[in-house]
């Protein structure tokens, strides 16, 4: 961790990329709410709530994600895992320490639009209460459990499985109801929706923001979701990771 | 006792075998030279000797370490460098040496890497970033990575490649110097025949994946008739000249 850290300490591009889009998102939604309560009254409220609720736990997910495959890609990109991969590390420690980068990332990343949405659009995020705590966990463990994929690619398959770290989640997103309920959704995609955390944690958002109750039947299931993610994830990076020391990927890798 | 034992070593890819039954050992304390051509299998033995490699069959032990069962425990007593490896270009040389020393887990960090700038001559550059460093400096930065946690084994692929005279002779006196200091095993992959004369008390000949011969450079000489280990080298590679006497 203390690698990034110092890479990021010097370099100001990096530091703003981190919150750029988190803001750039905040500003486009913001408006949009802004415009739907000015022409639709009292009703678009609540809409507007949970549109910029969703977009705000979107980002959750979507930073945990990066954090970690982008940290794991400046390594490869600095011509540097040879060194890390000879070294003591273990395996499970480095992808520890991704997580740390992941966690510093993603609040570095969300925290500008989370102050954003309150400050110009009048939505607090923190007005969820205490359940915002297991809402971001459940959403950064999928993150995590998406990025581990991503790695177990870029090591098995290097660069050229770059660009999932930073288009693979966003194919999630229309299974994952953030801006609408699943029952929108076509029948036969609801159970594939139903299998992803993070649709639990986001029809929990909207029970909290539209009905003032905590769904805790959701929350469980997407705890117990997540462990099965995480879980496959490992298992994937394990065998990727033993699959590049047979096939000699981790000599080459970058390339 | 040996730091290093390889044994019927074979690394199969697909149907080209890139190592093919190696075995060899490296005393403690000993220098021992990997030489052969381009594909000879040099990189393919150290990369399994470093554990980023699975052999296809055969045994590596490290400082009595099973790579294939305990390789972390073996890697945290050996280091590597090679200069087709780079360090982190935006860190300083210091932020990367305290990277590696984290990674080591080596104890007072700061007076390590003060006592490696003084024998390295890094002082006066252990602010600037490692991405603006000369050829030599990088190499320099290089060796001090490597030494960062005292190895007992370290590993030099090419250690002096792109180096000019002079910055070479350096690297080679102070390996020579480390090595007497410390008792360190060094095992050297190189295509530079003086210094593997200079360095090397056993070296270790490898042809398409094989070993195909092996002694000190003077029991080398000896053997091919030859006064440069480069012509022994010819002799191997172009299949010029078998050895006079077995």
């Amino acid at each position: 961790m203390y690698r990034h850290l110092a890479l990021y300490r010097r370099s100001w591009p990096r530091m703003l990329e981190l919150g750029y889009w988190p803001v750039l998102n905040m500003c486009i939604w913001g408006v949009t709410s802004s415009f739907l309560r000015a022409r639709m009254g009292n009703s678009a409220v609540m809409a507007g709530a949970t549109l910029l609720g969703g977009v705000l736990l979107w980002e959750v997910t979507l930073r945990s994600q990066m954090g970690m495959s982008i940290s794991f890609l400046e390594e490869m990109w600095s011509r540097n895992l040879g060194h890390v991969f000879v070294s003591p590390l273990r395996p499970f420690e480095m992808v520890l320490a991704l997580v740390g980068m992941s966690i510093i990332r993603m609040l570095l990343g969300t925290m500008p639009a989370i102050l954003l949405a309150w400050a110009f659009y009048a939505f607090n995020l923190f007005a969820l209460g205490p359940v915002l705590v297991l809402f971001f966990m459940n959403l950064m463990i999928m993150g995590w459990a998406v990025a581990l994929g991503v790695v177990s690619l870029v090591l098995r398959h290097g660069s050229g499985a770059e660009p999932l770290a930073w288009g693979l989640l966003f194919g999630l997103a229309p299974f994952s109801a953030v801006f609408y309920p699943v029952s929108v959704l076509p029948a036969f995609i609801r159970p594939f929706s139903y299998a992803l955390p993070t649709t639990h944690v986001f029809e929990g958002m909207r029970a909290a923001l539209l009905q003032g109750v905590i769904r805790w039947d959701h929350l469980a299931a997407a705890f117990a979701l997540n462990m099965v993610w995480l879980a496959a994830a490992a298992l994937l990076f394990a065998r990727q990771f033993h699959a590049a020391r047979v096939s000699g990927a981790l000599i080459s890798i970058g390339e | 006792m040996n730091a290093i034992e390889v044994d019927n070593l074979t690394k199969r890819y697909g149907d080209v075998l890139a190592v093919d039954t190696v075995s060899f050992t490296a005393p403690t304390g000993a220098t021992v030279g990997l030489l052969g051509g381009n594909g000879a299998g040099k990189t393919t033995t150290i990369a399994m000797l470093l554990g980023l490699l699975v052999p296809t069959s055969g045994r590596i032990t490290v400082l009595g370490h099973d790579i294939a069962k305990d390789r972390f425990n073996a890697l945290a007593r050996m280091n590597f460098s090679s200069p087709y490896i780079a360090l982190p270009a935006r860190l300083t040389v210091k932020e990367n040496m305290r990277v590696y020393a984290h990674l080591y887990n080596v104890p007072r960090v700061d007076q390590r890497i003060a006592a490696l700038a003084r024998e390295l001559d890094l002082a006066a550059i252990l602010d600037r970033p490692a991405g603006q460093l000369s050829a030599g400096q990088k190499t320099r930065v290089a060796l001090a990575k490597a030494l960062i946690n005292r190895p007992e084994v370290l590993l030099l692929d090419e250690p002096t490649a792109s180096l000019d005279p002079d910055t070479g002779d350096l690297v080679r006196t102070w390996l020579e110097r480390y090595r007497a200091d410390s008792g360190c095993t060094i095992l050297l992959a190189s295509h530079n025949m003086a210094e593997v004369e200079r360095l090397c008390t056993d070296v270790v000949m490898l042809k398409k994946g094989q070993v195909v011969d092996r002694g000190s450079p003077d029991e080398l000489l000896t053997r091919y008739g030859r006064h440069d280990l480069e012509d022994v080298f010819l002799d191997i590679a172009r299949d010029r000249r078998q050895a006079v006497a077995a």
